[in-house]
């Protein structure tokens, strides 16, 4: 009698167990399927390449050994950086420049404007395409923007050098060629970069201002302040945290771009991209470090070069972490355009 | 008190020409280049010669000849444009198809399943949205090689619509999991109560309800293949195996000087998926916002 009760105890427990055992292992095969892609491919696509640029940037690998990877593990490129090459210097020169002035459109003049699209302007229709204006030039594919950019700065058939003559601008002042003439040439780069960064702010500033609550304005409008007073006393302060956002964010994403500069200089110089962005004076970091790896083919060196910026990336990145918290880093991502 | 109605009156006005003068100034005349650059682009497609970029002197469909004849310049015959085209599109829709599949998958994943290292997954997903992976392109480089998919034409291309995917699927996996987090329980409740599994639950009953989430991230991934350069550029040295872009690219510096007619009619050509899903995703856009159920 005992026994049997006891077995039959027991009995239920084990089965408890496999019972426990299949929802957890169903549980443990739905997680598979629906994890493993996703993890497979961060895997292959994100961390594999960090992982290797940094182990790279300790090597001296370059088209001799790329092929047997029969590599020495070195310390001279991080040298090279900070003592060797000549050409670091202006390189740094003319990053720092670039950052800061796009940077300057991106989060002060896209605040401007923002406060001017989505307070001034009362006519919504107007509005809407004035914004939608803006948002061209990040919604064309880049070689088109390269391609419309070439044509407007071409000093026989454009329209830069006619516009600007129109304007009153002395003929002689006007470059032969924009993309060539060094002060010309990186101030083409800076505005070039800036109407596409300018979109970013407008999309994040303009929802941030139309959530402005209307009775403030209202009340600050009655007492007789001016749009001016508005715009500076109540839109602004509300939008601490959108301008941070907004900094923060192109100040990692303008240290990495060099992807519309090749376009631009690389097409228009017929090709070949690595003469004529040093001659013109707009290498910036990220693309020296590319044309390091796929003009000198110093994987190695071009690695290190890379290093940096992934090492300020994940710098910034955990700064970011820190000062918005998880909350906030995640609402923007769904107005992406 | 009479006159100072009349100042404050004179000064609403000079603050209305002020204000008029500050959106003219800074939302409005910066555009001017653009503007012009898009009609341009229209008009010098179906125009053999134009004034001033923007007057067209006469009709005519030359520019667009590259659609039946091949190109020349000088000695040098460019890859005919179809095969350039079907490249592109194959890469477009591998890069959409990729993205859909993992993300709807890793999507569902993060929003409806408790696992272990859940916030940790979702946190790693946002810092990879912040990281520029355009830095990473030497490494990518290397890996293809390792792989032994360089320099072998369509294989390359795959393995460039692979590593496309994977650099675009953060983001996606993002957008997806906000559907997925929309959908009340219940629903799932219902399903699983009827004696359905979970996948089962998954595929008929939670699917179908973020059919437009998937269809605005199959639309901007597709996007994002169509307008991919830098990977092509670098990767692919066989012009057989080149994309719209990377064929525009090589072209805008022979033809800058003879042709300019060509470059536009071929970029408006590029162009069209572009502009037509453009259209199309406002609409998708619109039903998410209005249609389906929000939790």
């Amino acid at each position: 009698m005992l026994a049997k009760d006891q077995y039959l105890a027991y009995l239920n427990k084990v089965l408890g167990v496999l019972k426990e055992v299949k929802t957890r292992f169903g549980r443990f095969i739905l997680l598979t399927v629906f994890l493993t892609p996703l993890l497979t491919m961060m895997a292959l696509a994100w961390i594999s390449p960090v992982v290797l640029t940094i182990y790279l940037s300790f090597t001296d690998l370059n088209i001799q050994n790329l092929l047997t990877f029969n590599v020495r593990l070195t310390l001279e490129n991080f040298g090279k950086i900070f003592k060797y090459d000549p050409f670091v210097p202006e390189v740094l020169r003319i990053t720092v420049m670039y950052v800061t002035s796009v940077l300057f459109i991106n989060a002060i003049y896209s605040l401007i404007l923002s406060i001017v699209l989505a307070y001034l302007i009362r006519n919504e229709f107007l509005s809407i395409f004035l914004r939608v204006s803006w948002l061209i030039p990040r919604i064309t594919p880049g070689i088109i923007y390269a391609l419309m950019w070439n044509w407007f700065i071409d000093p026989r058939s454009g329209l830069l050098n006619p516009l600007l003559q129109a304007l009153g601008v002395p003929a002689e002042w006007l470059p032969r060629s924009w993309l060539l003439q060094k002060p010309y040439s990186q101030l083409l780069m800076i505005i070039v970069n800036g109407y596409v960064g300018a979109s970013f702010g407008m999309i994040v500033y303009t929802a941030a201002i139309k959530s402005v609550p209307d009775d403030i304005i209202h009340a600050a409008k009655v007492d007789g302040a001016s749009d001016l007073q508005v715009a500076r006393h109540i839109i602004i302060p509300l939008l601490k945290w959108p301008i941070l956002f907004v900094t923060a964010w192109q100040t990692l994403s303008l240290m990495a771009s060099y992807e519309q500069i090749l376009m631009i200089w690389g097409s228009g110089g017929g090709g070949g991209y690595r003469g004529i962005t040093r001659a013109a004076g707009v290498t910036v970091w990220a693309l020296y470090s590319y044309t390091k790896a796929f003009d000198d083919f110093e994987y190695g060196y071009a690695s290190a070069l890379s290093l940096l910026l992934v090492i300020i990336g994940i710098a910034l990145i955990i700064l970011y972490f820190k000062i918005f918290g998880f909350r906030r880093l995640m609402e923007p991502s769904k107005v992406e355009v | 008190m009479a006159t100072g109605g009349r100042s404050s009156r004179s000064w609403r006005y000079v603050s209305k020409v002020l204000k008029v003068l500050v959106i003219l100034g800074v939302a409005v005349i910066p555009l001017i280049p653009i503007w012009s650059m898009v009609a341009w682009l229209a008009i010098q497609s179906f125009s053999k010669k134009v004034t001033l970029g923007l007057v067209p002197l006469g009709l005519s469909i030359e520019n667009w000849r590259f659609l039946w004849s091949p190109v020349r310049a000088g000695l040098k015959e460019y890859p005919n444009i179809w095969p350039v085209t079907i490249n592109t599109l194959l890469l477009a829709l591998g890069v959409s198809m990729l993205v859909v599949l993992v993300s709807t998958l890793g999507g569902y994943a993060i929003s409806r399943i408790d696992f272990k290292g859940r916030t940790l997954l979702m946190e790693f997903i946002i810092a990879l949205h912040a990281f520029p992976s355009i830095i990473l392109l030497i490494a990518l480089f290397i890996i293809l090689n390792k792989l032994g998919l360089y320099g072998k034409g369509i294989i390359t291309l795959i393995g460039i619509a692979i590593i496309k995917a994977g650099l675009e699927i953060p983001m996606s996996t993002w957008i997806i999991k906000g559907f997925f987090d929309s959908i009340p329980w219940d629903l799932e409740w219902a399903a699983l109560v009827d004696g359905c599994s979970r996948l089962k639950a998954w595929k008929s009953v939670i699917l179908p309800q973020v059919l437009p989430g998937i269809a605005a991230v199959a639309i901007f991934s597709f996007l994002a293949g169509w307008s991919e350069f830098l990977l092509v550029f670098t990767y692919v040295k066989d012009e057989t195996y080149y994309t719209l872009p990377v064929l525009l690219y090589h072209m805008i510096g022979e033809f800058k000087f003879i042709d300019w007619g060509l470059l536009a009619a071929m970029g408006l050509f590029y162009t069209i998926p572009t502009l037509l899903f453009f259209t199309l995703t406002q609409k998708v856009l619109l039903r998410i916002y209005v249609g389906g159920v929000k939790g």
